[in-house]
């Protein structure tokens, strides 16, 4: 297997773009994603988009030819593929553009993430995205996707000793760090206050414990190590992909407060990146809502079940505490277009480890993580990445 | 969803018929017919649940799908049955009626109607035991 580099990122504001259709969301990240790279469109081996579900959003099938069409690249008839895996489409689609390019199948591989959420209304939303689930017997019974991590957050507020105040700190920390993030969808700053007095969705989680209905696309392309530097000196490595399964429904889980398959690909990530915990500078955790990122600082191993809240609180998650989560916002403030999603998660750390994230900057990072699921923890996918 | 699906699933959605693996005893609900521990040497038969369980863990939806958005608020629940098999259904009580623990029964009710076809899908729900 080859060593991978990423030689190049790109990311579209994430938002409500009603101006703005699919195909050019996926156009600009992608344009963007090339020109950072110092590549043209002619050394493009292959595609792989992530998708969750185009189908329902805007009545589009067959999304890997229409990108591969608009993008120019169906006159030079590459492959292009999408990958769908509910939330976690974009995580899997950079890792079969990783394992592309490792087993020497491809050379510049192209993997990008687009959902345009918002021509639909919120119940059609709402709908669509119960379908990251089991329809048949969670979606059936009246079950949103609010409302099955609303019964984690009740199982693991039951177990441990998680506060309300610690939950919504959750949303606090990532609205700042969105503050300093100019793609985000929300860039203000909120407090305690405004997490506990919006509106309850599903008990116990309030509207600011949710990440938003989003539009955007992110772009990244990833080449073999050993060539990287013909194309950038801004390239970093990948160190580790990792993907994990686990039971469709909620309520087949082990245990309800925990993501086994986090857990699965964590270890397997870490294992295979020859790296402990305290190796890593920072992680983009999956936090579709405020109890997932409290789930995933635990099931990655970062600390203690029960004990992400009270790090939380104390900072330690924080843009400047000892382990920085979500710098980008997380998709709670930056936004959660759901196939874009984890690859904007690896933009935000190859960003962080070429020194070029800005305000949010976390000084000397060198190994950072993401985390990326689909539905409630079915599937996960987790990379690792280094400066080089 | 269609009436095929629906009509497809009615014995264990009005019922809770479900399945056993004879070969490890496990009991299936929602019912599989392919036992993930024993695989291929699995023996799967039919069972009944009489559908006495706990609540495991809830919640409160009040923002729901439009399929479900008049019932809001709607307490919804996993349910651990007393054979061992867990899943998810609504609970006809009051939000703060119930806890993590509750003792519960089943009851055939109304749990959504289709809005395209007109079709009211019927399902089994639960009840607190006092
Ligand atoms: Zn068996």
């Amino acid at each position: 297997m080859r060593d991978v580099a990423v030689i190049g990122i790109g990311c579209t504001p994430f938002g409500e773009h009603w101006g703005t259709s699919f195909r050019d969301l996926f156009i600009q990240a992608g344009a963007l994603a090339l020109e950072d790279a110092g590549l043209s469109g002619e050394q493009i081996d292959a595609m792989y988009v992530g998708n969750m579900s185009a189908g329902r959003f805007i009545d589009q099938e067959h999304i890997g030819a229409l990108i591969a069409d608009y993008s120019g690249m169906a006159t030079r008839h590459i492959p292009s593929t999408r990958v769908e895996a509910a939330c976690a489409s974009g995580g899997l689609s950079f890792r079969q553009a990783v394992i592309a390019v490792a087993s020497g199948m491809e050379d510049v591989v192209v993997a990008a993430g687009v959902e345009k959420m918002t021509d639909v209304g919120t119940g059609t939303s709402v709908d669509t995205l119960a379908g990251a689930a089991d329809r048949e017997w969670e979606g059936f019974v009246g079950a949103t996707f609010p409302g099955l991590y609303a019964m984690i957050a009740t199982d693991y507020m039951h177990r441990y000793p998680l506060t309300r105040e610690q939950l919504a700190q959750v949303a606090v920390k990532n609205h700042f760090n969105g503050a300093r993030n100019p793609i985000a969808q929300f860039r203000q700053e909120i407090t305690v206050e405004t997490v506990l007095r919006s509106s309850l969705v599903a008990d116990p989680l309030r509207l600011f414990d949710c990440s938003p209905i989003t539009d955007g696309a992110a772009a990244v392309v990833v080449a073999p190590l050993e060539r990287a530097r013909e194309f950038t000196d801004r390239f970093v490595k990948v160190r580790a992909s990792a993907q994990a399964s686990d039971t469709i429904s909620l309520h087949d889980r082990a245990d309800i407060s925990r993501l086994d398959a986090t857990v699965a690909a964590g270890r397997w990530a870490l294992k295979d990146a020859g790296l402990s915990h305290s190796d890593i500078d920072l992680v983009e955790v999956h936090d579709c809502f405020t109890i997932a990122e409290i789930c995933a600082i635990e099931d990655l191993g970062f600390c203690r079940k029960g004990d992400a809240g009270r790090l939380t609180e104390e900072g330690v998650t924080a843009l400047d505490g000892d382990l920085p989560v979500n710098t980008s916002g997380g998709l709670k403030a930056c936004g959660h277009p759901v196939g874009a999603t984890g690859i904007k998660q690896i933009c935000e750390v190859v960003q962080q480890l070429r020194g070029e994230a800005g305000k949010r900057q976390v000084p000397d990072a060198v190994i950072g993580m993401t985390h990326n699921v689909g539905g409630t923890g079915a599937t996960v996918a987790v990379h690792i990445l280094e400066a080089i | 969803m269609s009436v095929a699906r629906f009509w497809r699933k009615i014995p264990q959605r009005y019922n809770l018929i479900g399945t056993r693996c004879e070969t490890c005893g496990t009991y299936f609900f929602p019912p599989r017919t392919f036992c993930p521990e024993c695989r291929r040497e699995g023996r799967i038969v039919d069972y009944r649940f009489p559908g006495k369980g706990k609540v495991v863990t809830h919640t409160v939806i009040r923002s729901a799908s439009e399929q479900f958005e008049h019932l809001t608020p709607y307490v919804l629940a996993i349910i651990q049955l007393d054979e061992g098999p867990r899943f998810t259904a609504q609970v006809v009580a009051k939000p703060g009626e119930i806890e993590v623990g509750t003792r519960v029964r089943p009851v055939f009710r109304r749990i959504a109607a289709d809005g395209e076809s007109g079709v009211i899908h019927y399902g089994t729900k639960f009840v607190p035991v006092r």
